[in-house]
């Protein structure tokens, strides 16, 4: 019955609410922006029933949906909270650097090819903890460009920058976010022997 | 020259776009010769494979690593639809 063209509401919730959050929480990391938004999903939905043509399945349909809500949310996190200075200061970290632009003390040896983290809870859980210390206009532009994969002409649209600025805050992103995983994931996990 | 921080800056960008001729050959003989920018591009691109693995893998198994949505939201929302 949910392959036919008829989308049938009474049993989205239970066929396709878990998937929906989990694509959720994975852009936006916070639990009741993501129920909301998966609410908000199945209520556009609803209301638009007739849009459903049955050519894509039912689930890829809605996430398209949930896709537009999330990306109508950083839109409006970015105009809630417009660039600070901060944001595109040079340095994320300003101690990496000595005067003439080397390295202070490098990056760790990280050890191996860790390459199958990704599959790790624990890694997951500290990604998303290093993702939540970021600005939110850090984090989102990371989300969009390297969990939703857009390109960068795009996100610049959507969180209101020019490119060059893009590049700095990816940039900084990057730096902070890596500098957090070597922090409390790779070094950490040497330590402890974990 | 190239520095280090002009080199960190470069790796990112990088990522993103593609560099002029002379930005890509300053960076590639600055990465020859510099332990530690070769292992920050590492790292970064470490990172990204990391993240797209795990998009990949949420999205293609149907994703075990974060909780479902809670019994509690699960009934708000099906009483949402029920009044729409």
């Amino acid at each position: 019955m949910a392959k036919s063209a008829n989308p049938d509401p009474s049993e989205w919730v239970a066929q396709y609410g878990d998937y929906l959050f989990r694509y959720a929480m994975l852009r936006l990391r916070d639990r009741s922006t993501a129920e909301d938004l998966v609410q908000e999903t199945f209520l556009a939905a609803l209301k638009d029933r007739g849009s459903f043509s049955g050519n894509s399945s039912e689930s890829t349909w809605l996430v398209g949906i949930l896709k537009h809500k999330i990306m109508d949310h950083f839109r409006h996190q970015a105009r809630e909270a417009p660039l600070e200075n901060g944001d595109l200061r040079e340095q994320p970290d300003p101690s990496a650097f000595d005067g003439s632009g080397h390295w202070t003390s490098g990056p760790t040896d990280w050890g191996g090819n860790p390459a199958d983290l990704y599959r790790e809870k624990k890694f997951l859980d500290q990604l998303t903890k290093c993702l939540a210390g970021l600005s939110p206009n850090h984090a989102n532009a990371f989300t969009l460009r390297e969990i939703e994969g857009e390109d960068t002409g795009e996100i610049c649209k959507v969180l209101n920058v020019t490119e060059t600025n893009l590049w700095v805050i990816l940039h900084r992103a990057r730096m902070q976010l890596r500098r957090c995983l070597e922090t409390h994931w790779f070094n950490k996990s040497t330590e402890e022997g974990s | 020259m190239l520095s280090c921080k002009d080199v960190t800056q470069l790796i990112s960008e990088s990522m993103d776009t593609s560099l002029p001729i002379g930005k890509r050959i300053g960076v590639w003989l600055h990465l020859l010769m510099c332990k530690f920018c070769a292992r920050y591009e590492r790292q970064l691109l470490l990172i990204r494979e990391t993240v797209r693995g795990l998009v990949g893998a949420e999205e293609t198994a149907g994703g075990t690593l974060w909780e479902p949505l809670s019994e509690g939201a699960k009934e708000r929302i099906r009483k949402s639809l029920g009044n729409p």
